[in-house]
């Protein structure tokens, strides 16, 4: 009897289950299970696959695109994380005021975020288009001879970190703001009742009530900056000269270039690993500064 | 404990007026405010404008300096251009086509799989919703080879069924119904079990009607997603009849390369869609990326 109902119980959950369990098994468990065993694999999708054990791996490591790549990455992260994080608590800061035009300036700084990436950097290497862009007209008027932005190895990176930056703000924004608005009013008015500064305030009430907040959308932008792609892809290919070149933009060549499937393979995994590892010592770096309150 | 401390002094503060300089020194900073945030909206909405003003200049005007802000005379024949030279008409097809069967076949599977989670006791029924958020951690750059290459030999390359099927479940959709589903209240459930309802009626008949907001928040989310969603497309798709979109775009700016007007007509055209569903769904735009908070 027990077994009948069990066996009952069990036929229920996967017929409401399987519509969602057999695309995940399919699309993304076996294809991750896929890409572990590729990665130990030379294959070009002519010849059969050819077990070469951790070559793929010891090559990736060793490869100067690799390297570059990784350096990219890393240069893109060190400029854009903070640039959104501190234009992104500005900004939630400013919005968490009563003032007029609140859903206006909430509805605006959103709207990047809803953009696509492709339509981001498309507008944005117009704008920082050199010879006659918007930004560099906009810089002349003010006496600087603007860069040549995605056309020049040094400014490349940086065009790609400022469009970046321009479209997460709102993101990062809303979610600073959530944070805020569930700090009681009744700290800030006990503080000033104490004679906390502003600055006091901001400082022992603001910052720590909202270092889960912080905490979320920093974790977040980090595991996301690390894959970063879709706007390098259209501003600039990776170039001038692979100067913009990043870890993902160098799997999805080795792929779909060279047919190099392992190789990329063990790349992406080594880039997988890499993010995970950093997540975790994250969460375990969380302890000394996010307050939960 | 630090609660306790700050929460203390307000208390005794709740019978006490707020004192008058308190609010002066309020009015000190609301220029400066105001200016912050004027500024920043203008930052972020100029360039829109210019994409749509670049849209309608000529191409003798295009690279003239100072840049003209309102086009003179303006072109709007760039937009039929674009359309002649480059099937953006099937691009949108396509981003219609895959976003919406994407959509709706997410919103169902998550949408069962929730109800499963949240109502249904089975074996197992935890550890197999680890495996689920587990795949949220499963970056697409790792996948993307072997999926490529599953799609291939089930001969899906530059087909919508290659567009679409990796994208028709959502562990986050699941787990963001699941917590939705968790709040109703039983009372109602139980009543139709009782009259013998089954399961599936229960999830139809109410659990769906009553989950309206949270259906529409993971909706809109996932809609977005796929609208926007490029390294896919661009892996699957390799004739332009097929592309979608965003990767239509950067191929037109790979062809017409200083035919800015073209691409920012073409990206204007892209943007619209996603402006309507922005602006008339925005609370539910917005909530959806702060209920993706609860991620971690």
């Amino acid at each position: 009897m027990v077994g009948e109902r069990g066996r009952r119980k069990a036929a229920r959950a996967i017929f409401f289950l399987a519509p969602s369990l057999v695309p995940l098994l399919l699309f993304t468990l076996a294809p991750m299970a896929g890409s572990l065993g590729l990665s130990f694999f030379r294959w070009d999708l002519l010849r059969p696959p050819k077990f070469i054990g951790l070559d793929n791996f010891a090559n990736v490591l060793a490869d100067p695109d690799f390297q570059a790549a990784v350096g990219h990455t890393l240069f893109f992260i060190a400029g854009y994380l903070p640039l959104v994080y501190i234009g992104g608590l500005v900004l939630a800061l400013a919005l968490n005021q009563r003032l007029r035009g609140l859903a206006f300036f909430r509805a605006a700084y959103f709207l990047p975020v809803v953009t696509s990436w492709v339509v981001v950097a498309l507008m944005w290497r117009w704008l920082l288009n050199p010879g006659t862009g918007m930004v560099n007209y906009a810089l002349s008027l003010v006496g600087i001879q603007g860069p040549g932005w995605w056309t020049d190895p040094t400014w490349a990176m940086p065009s790609i970190i400022i469009a970046s930056a321009w479209k997460d703000l709102g993101y990062v924004m809303v979610i600073l703001l959530a944070g805020l608005q569930s700090i009681p009013a009744d700290y800030y008015e006990a503080a000033s009742v104490d004679g906390a500064s502003r600055w006091a305030r901001f400082r022992y009430i603001t910052l720590p009530l909202l270092s889960p907040a912080s905490f979320f959308v920093l974790i977040i932008s980090l595991i996301n900056s690390f894959q970063v792609f879709d706007q390098v892809w259209v501003m600039t290919g990776g170039g001038p000269a692979g100067a913009t070149s990043v870890v993902v933009e160098q799997v999805y060549v080795d792929a779909f270039r060279y047919s190099e499937m392992g190789y990329a393979s063990a790349m992406s995994w080594l880039l997988f690993v890499v993010i995970l590892a950093v997540t975790a010592i994250q969460f375990r770096l969380q302890t000394r500064w996010v307050n939960y309150a | 404990m630090r609660n306790g401390a700050i929460a203390k002094p307000m208390e005794v503060r709740a019978s006490v007026p707020v004192p008058r300089r308190l609010k002066m020194r309020r009015l000190g900073p609301r220029a400066l405010l105001y200016t912050v945030l004027l500024v920043g909206a203008a930052a972020m909405l100029f360039p829109f404008a210019w994409m749509v003003s670049t849209s309608l200049t000529s191409d003798a005007q295009l690279f003239v300096t100072p840049p003209q802000l309102i086009p003179s005379p303006a072109q709007p024949q760039n937009y039929t251009r674009v359309a002649d030279l480059y099937p953006i008409l099937a691009f949108m097809r396509n981003s219609l086509i895959v976003a919406g069967v994407s959509t709706s076949l997410q919103l169902l599977s998550s949408a069962m799989a929730a109800y499963a989670f949240a109502r249904l006791r089975f074996r197992g029924s935890q550890l197999l919703f680890l495996v689920y958020l587990a795949t949220l951690m499963v970056p697409l750059q790792v996948i993307i080879a072997p999926l490529f290459i599953e799609m291939r030999y089930l001969g899906f390359v530059n087909t919508y069924p290659g567009l679409i099927l990796p994208g028709i479940a959502s562990a986050f959709g699941t787990f963001l119904l699941r917590q939705a589903f968790l709040t109703l209240p039983h009372e109602l459930e139980e009543a139709a079990f009782i009259d013998g309802a089954s399961h599936w009626t229960v999830f139809r008949r109410i659990v769906l009607p009553l989950s309206g907001p949270s259906l529409a928040t993971f909706g809109i989310f996932a809609f977005m997603a796929s609208w926007n969603s490029f390294l896919w497309p661009l892996v699957i798709t390799n004739s332009l009849d097929l592309m979608t979109l965003p990767v239509g775009l950067s191929n037109l700016q790979g062809q017409y390369s200083t035919a800015w007007n073209l691409v920012m007509a073409g990206s204007t055209i892209s943007v619209i869609p996603i402006l309507i569903v922005y602006l008339t769904a925005q609370r539910y735009v917005v909530r959806g990326v702060a209920l993706s908070g609860i991620k971690g």
